[in-house]
């Protein structure tokens, strides 16, 4: 007890002064932009609340952004220019063109899968009398994390030699059928859509709660008048549910789509990067921390950085044409 | 003018001093003959009286404890006081202070590469002649190889760790009526006698998450400095001898007639799938016979496991391949480089190198063991835990060839790149011995 206080006592003073100056150096702003007046109130207010946070964003966003992309350019060390040779590296080699058709698969398939079941689960349970139990079973995954729910799946997908005593959970269903089991997580293409799963498995969840309320915020005279006019199952759910909670399907399809392409714990617990299933996040992971090559890492980035561009595109002209419309 | 007059005079009284001082220390040797430093042996450690030495390590407590207590003999019989400071932050820390002029007297490195940094820096000294004497008569010249930078010596071995060891269950074994192997051979005359019936000879694993791949890094090394010594080993590292050069080739070949052998190991490619730790948790009940696998691995069997000569698990060395190749061990271990040539620092290192530190060190490792020392001054005896006593049997042997992990001293995008996901490859696809030597070489860096 002695020995922490005095080796964290030290401690405790620098965040009370890193503290005390944070506060002096608010308290300096706003005075001075409290004696402002007359004509520069407003620049100074303008200023003063969005200076802040334009310092951070671009310490912390922009000055990256462009390092990483002055890195592409630059050897595994960043000492020397070799112009698109990191680049032309990521087009030749065979093991990044698997990674780079991985990648489109998981973004994809994916979203889709998860965003579409995420839906149906809520249209079908939206009518059903204690909801709330199915769907907390259903969003428990989601309280996981996605290196847990690997470590989970581990054991769904185990595979053991035949001597030994088998324990995997798909192994034991697929000989229950008559099948002889595989060794599933070395089975290429397979073993990609195995791990799609784990994230299925614990978005859907996110996606089902989301699209669930939107569901319920449809005004019910709504569905009330057109229930008059004859519509009912598929024809309700295609002319008056589906076009309701459009926008909310759409932002949950963008976040599944920017979650799977920064992607990378699922890939790294589970196999490694290794059988054909690694996806650019592991890749670029394993490139800068494990091989030490901040170039080949750095290229990778800019990479991912551009397939995630027209999403977030998409994304924004998304939710402008909706404040257009409100 | 003055000033500098002033400055000349101060120096020349601050010698004086310092010559009446050595006199002093001189004239007040450590006394063998009153009994404090009888228990150190005949080197005649002279006395430092009130001097502080610091050792930095990435050794914490509880382990740090016992080299502390392991210093007291030391400590009484010269005045000096040794301090022992660890740092989890070790690696990053230690450049960081040697360059900010705030070494440590002696720093406790494990790895060969920060060794020849750090003598880079120009702050690290060369160790002492009593120092260079003891390292010359108790290490072998691997370990000696280790500790010297561009054929200078600097820094003596501290403790040391075994990777050669094949684990085995001597309970089955007696069952079945085999005898441990002591050649390659014969451990592969086994193999086929455990084959013919029925059983899984080799067990293996190499699934170990981002680093999948490096047990089998370690099964090619092992090949390597068995099959062709020390010289061709250290040439491998530095790319002098590539991957697809015949000797890498033909070592490759043997690791594939022994771990790739559908014979022996049953399922190949299910080995790139098991993890290295629940690779020989089959030993004790007989599911797989062996494994090869480092002296830690004696950690993974759940507590109650008999972990001995006759027990449930125990370990034997990995048998040598060619004889000109004297008793070939691959292992790791830590240096103690000075960053000061003061005498209670230069008397600190012998102490550190003397056969008296390292049984002392031992004596607070007890029976649950988990201290070796290559010094081969400590009679086997001395170790409490029968396992250590076997590891340091073959890590002391003068004759010996001593390795250090050469996937560790590869650059990264070889050694922690390239050969682990190359390897992968070959146990989980069946990619050829020519193609993924191709891939590890081509992966190389070109400067």
């Amino acid at each position: 007890m002695n020995s922490f206080l005095s080796v964290n006592l030290p401690k405790f003073g620098q965040i009370l002064s890193a503290l005390a100056i944070f506060f002096a150096i608010l308290a300096v702003i706003f005075y001075i932009a409290g004696k402002a007046n007359g004509r520069k109130t407003k620049p100074i207010a303008t200023l003063v609340l969005l200076g802040p946070a334009l310092v951070l964003l671009f310490a912390g966003l922009v000055v990256p952004a462009f390092q990483t992309i002055f890195f592409s350019f630059k050897d595994a060390n960043s000492v020397k220019f070799i112009g698109l040779e990191n680049y032309t590296w990521i087009l030749h080699d065979p093991n990044i063109h698997q990674v780079l058709i991985n990648t489109a698969l998981w973004i994809v398939i994916t979203p889709f899968a998860t965003t579409g079941l995420g839906l149906l689960l809520a249209i079908f349970l939206d009518r059903m009398k204690r909801e709330s139990i199915p769907k907390s079973l259903l969003f428990m995954p989601m309280a996981i994390s996605f290196v847990g729910a690997s470590v989970i799946w581990q054991f769904v997908y185990n595979f053991a030699i035949p001597k030994q005593p088998q324990t995997g959970l798909l192994s034991a269903i697929v000989r229950r059928f008559g099948f002889t089991p595989s060794n599933w997580i070395l089975t290429h293409p397979l073993n990609n859509f195995l791990l799609m799963i784990i994230f299925v498995w614990v978005e859907t969840g996110f996606a089902m709660v989301i699209l669930s309320a939107a569901i319920k915020a449809v005004p019910a005279d709504i569905v009330e008048a057109s229930a008059l006019d004859g519509a009912a199952g598929w024809k309700l759910f295609r002319s008056i549910t589906f076009p309701m909670v459009r926008s909310t399907f759409i932002v949950v399809l963008a976040t599944m789509v920017v979650t799977s392409l920064k992607l990378f714990d699922i890939v790294r617990t589970m196999t490694g990067g290794n059988f054909g299933t690694s996806v650019i996040a592991n890749e670029m992971y394993s490139q800068v921390f494990v091989r030490f090559d901040q170039g080949r890492g750095s290229a990778l980035a800019v990479v991912l950085f551009i397939f995630v561009t027209p999403i977030l595109v998409f994304n924004i002209r998304n939710i402008r044409r909706e404040r257009s419309i409100a | 003018m003055l000033i500098s007059k002033k400055g000349r005079l101060a120096a020349t009284g601050f010698a004086v001093l310092a010559l009446v001082t050595t006199a002093l220390v001189t004239v007040t040797p450590a006394d063998a003959a009153t009994g404090k430093c009888a228990s150190l042996g005949t080197t005649h450690y002279a006395a430092q009286k009130g001097k502080t030495v610091t050792v930095f390590t990435s050794i914490l407590d509880p382990e740090l404890s016992k080299y502390q207590n392991a210093m007291k003999p030391f400590e009484a019989c010269t005045g000096i006081t040794v301090k022992w400071e660890g740092s989890n932050q070790f690696e990053a820390l230690l450049p960081v202070r040697v360059k900010g002029g705030n070494a440590p007297s002696i720093a406790v490195i494990p790895q060969p590469g920060l060794i020849a940094q750090m003598v880079a820096t120009g702050k690290a000294v060369k160790a002492p002649a009593q120092t260079l004497a003891n390292v010359n008569k108790y290490w072998s010249a691997g370990w000696k190889g280790y500790g010297s930078v561009n054929g200078k010596f600097y820094a003596a071995p501290n403790s040391a760790n075994m990777k050669s060891l094949v684990w085995y269950s001597p309970k089955q074994f007696a069952k079945y009526g085999y005898t441990v192997p002591t050649t390659w051979t014969g451990m592969l005359a086994l193999a086929d006698k455990m084959a013919a019936a029925g059983q899984t000879a080799f067990c293996g694993g190499i699934g170990s998450g981002g680093a999948t791949g490096w047990p089998a890094t370690d099964w090619l090394e092992e090949v390597v400095v068995r099959q062709f010594g020390a010289k061709v080993y250290a040439d491998w590292i530095s790319h002098k001898v590539k991957f697809s050069s015949p000797q890498i080739m033909a070592a490759m070949k043997t690791v594939a007639d022994w771990m790739l052998n559908p014979k022996y190991v049953g399922n190949v490619s299910a080995i790139a799938t098991t993890t290295f730790q629940s690779a020989g948790l089959g030993i004790p009940t007989g599911s797989c016979m062996m494994l090869q696998q480092a002296s830690f691995y004696g950690a993974q069997y759940p507590a109650g496991t008999d972990v001995s000569a006759n027990g449930d698990v125990y370990a034997f060395y990995l048998p040598g391949i060619n004889p000109a190749v004297k008793t070939p061990v691959e292992g790791g271990g830590e240096f103690m480089l000075a960053f000061s040539s003061k005498p209670e620092v230069a008397e600190t290192q012998n102490y550190l190198s003397s056969p008296q530190y390292a049984a002392n060190r031992l004596a607070q490792a007890g029976s649950s063991g988990g201290w070796i020392s290559a010094n081969n001054g400590v009679p086997l005896s001395a170790y409490k835990n029968a396992l250590d006593a076997l590891s340091a049997k073959y890590l002391s042997d003068k004759q010996g060839t001593f390795v250090f992990d050469a996937s560790d001293a590869m650059p990264a995008a070889v050694g922690a790149g390239a050969m682990w996901t190359e390897f992968t490859n070959w146990f989980a696809s069946g990619k050829s011995i020519a193609d993924v030597a191709a891939a590890v070489d081509s992966a190389w860096p070109a400067s």
